[in-house]
């Protein structure tokens, strides 16, 4: 029997995981986000609710996803067996479906008629883009220059649902100023407006939002692992950028000892600031979009600028719920750099005739690179027909392009 | 099921009461505050605060516009210590933030323009107004041992609602310095009875429901909020966002303000200006003859031209 979506609590004390999480937000939004907590709480309460979430999941997102063993990938690598979460194979083509439509219904079911979003490789705003479009709801997806351009294909993709793309201009151009911009926009619609965050990050409750929409990853996961392979996997690998599909992807093997849980962060072009994404082995505690949480940063507490290959993992914070994981030791966390992730595209493609996203790229690369003996389970969060420009321009593989 | 865990705060209906405050502790600090708030108070009119980014447009213009605004009469200030991610603040003050921290702005170029305020005007109240990461990474105590040795009276915080504050709030009060809460439009009951239980030195008060930047209008709604406010409180309520002209400032001191602050309509002047410290002395005059009440004529007097 497949799991269906079941609200878990998370190890949550008031509005923080350990030390981390809060609500660091402007006074304005404060009473909004009690709304929310509110809102989410009575509906997660409602067994209509969760129904008719569990019915959407599975008719319209086409969950579960199926847990496949990569032979000829684990072949290449050379360690034990590998098996793949294909959440590319959810509606839209990435895990962001699950927990826009899981808040896209909460919205709903809390009147507000016009959706926020920011976006960063473009998955979470077409996610979103395609709810408003399934429930009817206006959406604004905030989305910053740089990413529109090295993500044209999704922003087509948003337009085409019915989204208005708003490009963000400030800042370093990505994810992060993205989500400044829609916290602005929140804040002056606040009454009528939802804003739906993409990732485990913001302050209270989101996290904890994101993370029980998504946690049906590892929810199915562990309960396809058993009846696939007859016990559970020895090792859990996910890609970190603000950490939305790692913290599903984990949830349900926290409490399991014996599986060891990775997450793999961007290490771009090398350990400078500036050059990765690698928020939890480069950063350090700090405050940032509403939550206390390990940040990349100058000495004085300036945001720092990032750089990935890859646009979804380009952000300088996590969620709180990893800065506790790490801090706790439960999850241990590793960066690949940018060529590392090519590679293991090309290897992925290659070998399974699978293209990831440059994301989960990520977490492939660690299980190249290391090779351990014992079943891995990696979340291949999202497909890579997004990537393919970036890998032609970056790969030197441009002969292909016709 | 998940348990409920609700804030005490955040909740619209709060199940436990508010965290009591730390005791009050009088000091020089809060006693220029007070003073500035007990002369306007005297005269029936209304204190007025420039807010100056520290850095922007450079280190020596912000001297010399804090030197024009302590001529032109204002009753403090506020001075911005620049952030990377200034969510709160509209287009101006990201552009301010911005080319602030491309010359090489810290938290440290705020200390030393407030300490160079308070060499020139030692009764004028200055307070700093910060996103709290920059705080934070400086740590509590050194942030109010800092703010002590530049003589400044306390810090706003526009990221740090009271839930968060606790740890701040005490690092400074050990220095008899203030921490400055702020109450929007969306404020319920409970939240700004949180806040009085804190015997602010003052309140800030949002006026719209948005971020920074100068409106055209003030909110229709502003005299109900701080009539809200009024009710459950006593201390002096300071009004900035969106407050641009002199007319906007006549009306925030008719509903009663103890105090407004002029942010992004200074920036935006000191922005396009060929002469910003000209132009920003002159405009900065009227909003203070618009807060005090006086006519056009008493600033005739002074030979300073009415800023339209």
């Amino acid at each position: 029997m497949i799991a269906t979506f079941t609200p878990s609590p998370p190890i949550l004390a008031g509005s923080r995981f350990g030390a981390y999480g809060g609500q660091y937000v402007p006074e304005t939004i404060v009473p909004a986000l009690a709304e929310l907590e509110q809102g989410y709480r009575q509906a997660l309460a409602d067994s209509t609710f969760v129904e008719h979430l569990q019915s959407v999941l599975r008719h319209y997102v086409g969950r579960p996803t199926p847990l496949y063993e990569a032979a000829r990938f684990a072949q290449r690598v050379g360690g034990g067996p590998v098996w793949l979460k294909r959440e590319d194979l959810a509606h839209t083509g990435a895990h962001k479906i699950n927990n826009a439509i899981g808040q896209g219904l909460l919205a709903q079911r809390m009147g507000k008629r016009r959706i926020i979003a920011e976006t960063g490789a473009g998955q979470h705003g077409v996610a979103t883009a395609t709810v408003c479009a399934m429930l009817g709801l206006a959406c604004v997806v905030y989305m910053g220059e740089e990413d529109t351009r090295r993500q044209a294909l999704n922003v087509y993709r948003m337009r085409l649902l019915g989204a208005e793309v708003r490009p963000v201009s400030a800042g370093t151009r990505t994810l992060k100023d993205a989500i400044n911009e829609a916290f602005r926009d929140w804040v002056t619609g606040i009454e009528s407006s939802y804003y739906l965050i993409g990732s485990a990050v913001g302050p209270h409750p989101y996290p904890e939002i994101v993370r029980t929409f998504q946690s049906i990853i590892s929810q199915e996961a562990r309960a396809q692992a058993l009846t696939a392979i007859g016990h559970l996997p020895h090792r859990v690998v996910a890609c970190v950028g603000g950490g939305s599909n790692a913290v599903g992807s984990f949830a349900a093997f926290l409490e399991d000892a014996c599986v060891e849980l990775v997450g793999v962060e961007a290490g771009g072009r090398g350990p400078g600031l500036g050059d990765n994404a690698a928020t939890l082995g480069a950063g350090r505690p700090g405050v940032l979009h509403g939550a206390h949480s390990y940040v990349l940063q100058d000495s004085g507490g300036q945001i720092g600028a990032t750089h990935s290959i890859s646009a979804g993992l380009d952000y300088p914070g996590v969620g709180p719920e990893h800065a506790h994981l790490k801090d706790s030791r439960r999850v241990r966390y590793h960066a690949v750099e940018d060529v590392g992730a090519l590679d293991a595209f090309f290897a992925l493609t290659e070998s399974e005739g699978i293209m990831p996203a440059l994301e989960p790229a990520h977490a492939l690369a660690w299980v190249q690179a290391n090779r351990h003996p014992g079943v891995t389970l990696v979340t291949l969060s999202g497909r890579g027909d997004k990537d393919i420009h970036t890998v032609a321009s970056a790969s030197g593989r441009q002969e292909y392009l016709a | 099921m998940i348990p409920l865990a609700p804030l005490s705060l955040a909740s619209p209906t709060p199940a436990s009461p508010p965290t009591p405050a730390a005791p009050p502790t009088p000091g020089q600090a809060d006693g220029r505050l007070a003073r500035s708030f007990e002369r306007r108070r005297a005269g029936a009119t209304c204190g007025l605060f420039p807010y100056l980014t520290a850095g922007f447009p450079d280190v020596a213009t912000d001297r010399a516009l804090a030197a024009a605004a302590l001529e032109a009469g204002v009753d403090g200030f506020e001075i911005g210590v620049p952030f990377s991610d200034p969510l709160a603040d509209g287009a101006t003050l990201q552009r301010a933030n911005a080319r602030a921290l491309e010359g090489g702005a810290t938290l440290d170029t705020a200390l030393d323009l407030a300490g160079y305020i308070r060499q020139r005007a030692p009764d004028t109240p200055v307070v700093l107004m910060s996103y709290y990461n920059p705080l934070l990474q400086r740590g509590h105590r050194q942030v109010a041992a800092d703010l002590e040795a530049v003589q400044a009276d306390g810090v706003i915080v526009a990221d740090l609602p009271p839930e968060e504050g606790a740890s701040l709030h005490q690092g400074l009060a050990e220095r008899s310095l203030a921490l400055i809460p702020m109450l929007a439009p969306t404020s319920h009951t409970a939240r700004v009875r949180a806040v009085a239980a804190l015997d602010p030195a003052f309140v800030y008060c949002v006026a719209l429901v948005g971020v920074t930047g100068a409106r055209q209008d003030l909110s229709q709604t502003l005299g109900d909020f701080l009539g809200r406010v009024r009710a459950e409180l006593s201390a002096p309520l300071v009004v900035g966002f969106g407050v641009a002209t002199p007319e906007h400032v006549r009306r925030v001191a008719q509903l009663g303000a103890a105090g407004v602050i002029v942010a992004s309509a200074l920036a935006d002047l000191v922005e396009r200006s060929p002469e910003p410290v000209a132009a920003a002395r002159a405009y900065v005059s009227s909003l203070v003859v618009a807060a005090h009440g006086r006519s056009s004529d008493d600033l005739k007097d002074q030979g300073l031209p009415e800023h339209r």
